[in-house]
């Protein structure tokens, strides 16, 4: 904690738990589906977002963070009009999702290549969020730290590969947390790394580089 | 490097080395997040300039919350204080009032602001602070120095019981806003380190046990007007301080009887709309304007 968590974040309102986070689970489908322009999205939102997300803007932060805004960007109050007029059709279904946190949504996004993603989380208060499933695959970041993503095909290697290049090239890089999630051996998998600091310039690339793995994205601590 | 898990900590830390809280503070923070403290210090300013320009848009007359139910209150104020010459509480007071419920008011209106500590308390260090410096010329770099001070108290009471209303009631968001910003106006004023404790302990005490009740569940009835108490309270609080008036129970203490009160709150009354002004039947009646009958 620093003095940064208590003076802030400076966000949109009203809420940060209902905005603010809002705004940076839809980032998580945004930089998910990579750098392709959305153009669907449909929004399941579970518990207090289902009954709540119209007073709260919870549907225009999601939108917003979808199309790759900012928790402190003033377009959020416009996100449905700018949706609009950048031909992004979204809908929102309220769902009960068994068992899940009281502020989940689960969004189906499409891109304008073709390629689309699921990004199911929980904001979970104080505009800090859990994601819970990518694609399907368990997760289970909170993006409090600054978290890489590693989406590949499950290999044998693969993970010392991907650690090895950090390692090596990019000695100052900690890893404070390190997941693997694989639904089907030999299918698709995804790696969650949360790093102490800021990834060094060039990682991520060099990340995609390496066989078998098909993204790589930095999503940024708060 | 300072722990924030006391303000007995910083107080005995500040008079050991004469320096002000604030001071150490920064210094403490530039070596933790291993920035410089000019780079620290610009990062503070500019949440007071965000501060600054959302009590400015915050008392448009125009101003209308996203639900519809709340709107106009800074402008009322503001337009009250300077056609009575500050109505009952005086012009500064009138005028910090004002600001609360601007910033509070244009949070509910998606506007842009600082969650100080959280957003449903946005409006209380902007009310004081920028009264401060717009209407009793206090220089903005004292301004945002003391902003270091509240923030460390912050962090005490984040660790030693919590700034959520979800978890602690309005005292722990309100109520902690308070006696962060008390502790930085007697800073200002040139108060000792032990003042600043007495004026946090005081303010928190005089929130004890205010619940969180939303009306249907939006950051407005009655956060947008608690805000203003929150405002009252810390003047009163950081002014009972500076006149040597004591705080008889220590401020350490006080913030582990506001986690205690918060943990024996019922879940009713920790924000989640049902239990107090929430389920009265006004606030029945408004929820079901904003979100229809069913839900």
């Amino acid at each position: 904690m620093n003095v940064f968590d208590i003076i802030g974040p400076i966000m949109i309102g009203p809420s940060s738990s209902h905005t603010a986070g809002a705004v940076r689970l839809g980032r998580v489908a945004n930089k998910v589906l990579h750098n392709e322009k959305p153009v669907s999205a449909v929004i399941e939102l579970s518990g207090s977002f289902a009954h709540t997300y119209k007073g709260h803007g919870t549907d225009r932060a999601l939108l917003a963070g979808i199309m790759g805004y900012h928790s402190y960007s003033e377009e959020i109050r416009d996100a449905l009009k700018i949706a609009d007029q950048r031909g992004l059709h979204y809908e929102f279904i309220p769902t009960d999702i068994p068992g899940a946190h009281p502020n989940t949504a689960r969004m189906h996004v499409t891109g304008d290549q073709g390629g689309s993603c699921v990004v199911e989380g929980a904001s979970i208060g104080g505009g800090n969020i859990r994601v819970d499933y990518i694609n399907g695959m368990r997760v289970d970041f909170t993006g409090e730290r600054n978290t890489i993503l590693v989406m590949h095909y499950d290999k044998p290697g693969l993970i010392a590969a991907v650690t090895n290049l950090m390692a090596e090239k990019y000695r100052d890089v900690n890893i404070g947390n390190f997941r693997l999630s694989r639904p089907v051996k030999g299918g698709e998998a995804v790696m969650t790394i949360e790093i102490d600091g800021m990834p060094p310039k060039g990682m991520i690339e060099d990340i995609k580089g390496i066989r078998d793995v098909t993204n790589a994205i930095l999503i940024r601590a708060i | 490097m300072l722990k924030y898990k006391s303000i007995e900590e910083l107080v005995a830390e500040a008079e050991k080395t004469g320096q002000k809280i604030s001071t150490l503070v920064l210094a403490d923070q530039a070596e933790q997040m291993e920035l410089s403290e000019e780079e620290i210090y610009s990062r503070m300013e500019e949440s007071f300039d965000v501060m600054c320009e959302a009590v400015r848009r915050g008392q448009d007359k125009n101003q209308r919350s996203t639900s519809g139910l709340t709107g106009g209150e800074g402008y009322k104020m503001m337009h009250y204080s300077q056609e009575t010459g500050g109505g009952l509480s005086g012009s500064f007071m009138t005028m910090a009032m004002s600001r609360a419920l601007a910033v509070a008011g244009y949070n509910a209106s998606m506007g842009r602001i600082v969650a100080t500590p959280t957003a449903g308390s946005c409006g209380i260090m902007p009310g004081c602070l920028v009264s401060l410096y717009e209407d009793k010329k206090i220089p903005k770099r004292e301004i945002i120095m003391s902003m270091f001070t509240a923030a460390a108290f912050g962090m005490v009471i984040a660790d030693r019981a919590c700034i959520a209303g979800a978890q602690g009631g309005c005292q722990a968001e309100c109520g902690s806003a308070s006696g962060m910003v008390a502790a930085s106006m007697v800073e200002l004023s040139g108060g000792t380190p032990r003042q600043c404790a007495d004026a946090c302990a005081i303010a928190i005490a005089n929130q004890l046990g205010l619940v969180c009740d939303p009306v249907a569940g939006l950051v407005e009835i009655p956060c947008i007007k608690r805000n203003v108490s929150g405002v009252m309270i810390a003047f009163s609080a950081a002014d009972m301080a500076l006149s040597g008036i004591l705080s008889e129970i220590p401020v350490d203490e006080c913030i582990d009887s506001m986690g205690e009160v918060g943990r024996s709150l019922p879940s009713a009354l920790r924000e989640t709309a049902l239990g107090g002004l929430a389920i009265t039947p006004t606030g029945i009646k408004l929820k079901e304007m904003v979100f229809g009958k069913e839900s």
